[in-house]
């Protein structure tokens, strides 16, 4: 029930970004375009993207999480760190210069796998292994960290 | 040149919040996409796996429901070279990890917490691809 569940959630996250147009990064990157704006060939559609998302989860997370718990667990994960350190800015920064080059991040890409176009599945590839050596990289540092720390 | 679709947007972006509450709402988890798929990779640190993989399986196979629906598959334009494709990718992937984030975590899920991380997050990425796509576009 729960795996299905997650299967639909995906879906409708999917289907979300297919519609919004989002899937095509030529769509994002003529967003990302600032300089077309005098020309009148921006492409302002991500913007609104956002804001049809944000206004549907700030209203839906605050209902939901009225709940003592969520339906299928036992406690709601809601992230809890607030110190604004280097990694926030710098993981971002990262980021943005592929998600710029590309036209992809990662939900668009996984979507983009569906289309059966071969320069996605390369994309997603190279970026799952960009995801595994940060994870690794975060959790040897952090561990190298703590141990440094005196007890 | 694309064409500035204001419906389909926000009805698009409407769909991708209802996910994001689905999943609050189920799981108790925010729909942060890199942050998924990551942990489908070891180590595991729970056992949500499935739950994982059945998520971003809804992803990939959303065109194929679009496809169904529609008659046609979305457009999709990718005008970037192999070479390019890889780059970009180990960027967005490390990037996303690094800073515990992507578009949907931090975008969609962070700023409808009013979460300060995540606007610090959305600035940033929004500034540097913002630049990037002036460099790649308009001045290289």
């Amino acid at each position: 029930m729960s795996v299905l569940i997650q299967f639909i959630i995906g879906l409708t996250f999917g289907m979300g970004l297919v519609v919004a147009g989002m899937s095509d990064p030529a769509k994002v990157l003529n967003f990302l375009d600032l300089a077309a704006i005098p020309a009148g060939d921006w492409d302002p559609s991500l913007a609104l993207v956002l804001v049809g998302a944000i206004a549907v989860t700030f209203v839906g997370f605050k209902l939901v999480l009225k709940r003592q718990q969520p339906i299928l667990g036992d406690r709601f994960h809601i992230p809890t760190a607030s110190d604004i350190d280097g990694k926030i800015i710098a993981g971002p920064a990262i980021f943005g210069i592929g998600w710029g080059l590309a036209g992809f991040c990662p939900g668009p890409a996984f979507t983009a796998l569906g289309t059966g176009k071969l320069s996605a599945v390369l994309f997603v590839l190279a970026m799952l292994g960009g995801m595994i050596a940060a994870r690794w990289l975060s959790m040897a540092t952090w561990a190298g960290a703590s141990r440094a720390r005196p007890s | 040149m694309t064409e500035f679709a204001p419906f389909s947007s926000l009805l698009g972006g409407a769909l991708i919040g209802m996910a994001s509450v689905m999943l609050m709402a189920f799981k108790g988890r925010i729909a942060g996409v890199s942050g998924i798929a990551v942990r489908l990779f070891p180590p595991f640190e729970d056992g949500e796996f499935v739950g994982r993989a059945a998520f971003v399986a809804g992803l990939v196979l959303a065109p194929v429901l679009y496809l169904a629906l529609a008659g046609n598959l979305p457009t999709q334009t990718i005008a970037a070279g192999s070479t390019t494709l890889v780059v970009a990718g180990l960027l967005v992937g490390f990037g996303s990890i690094w800073g515990n984030g992507c578009t949907s975590g931090h975008g969609v899920c962070g700023l409808s917490r009013l979460s300060v991380r995540s606007m610090v997050a959305v600035v940033t990425f929004m500034a540097t691809a913002f630049f990037t796509v002036l460099l790649t576009r308009h001045l290289l």
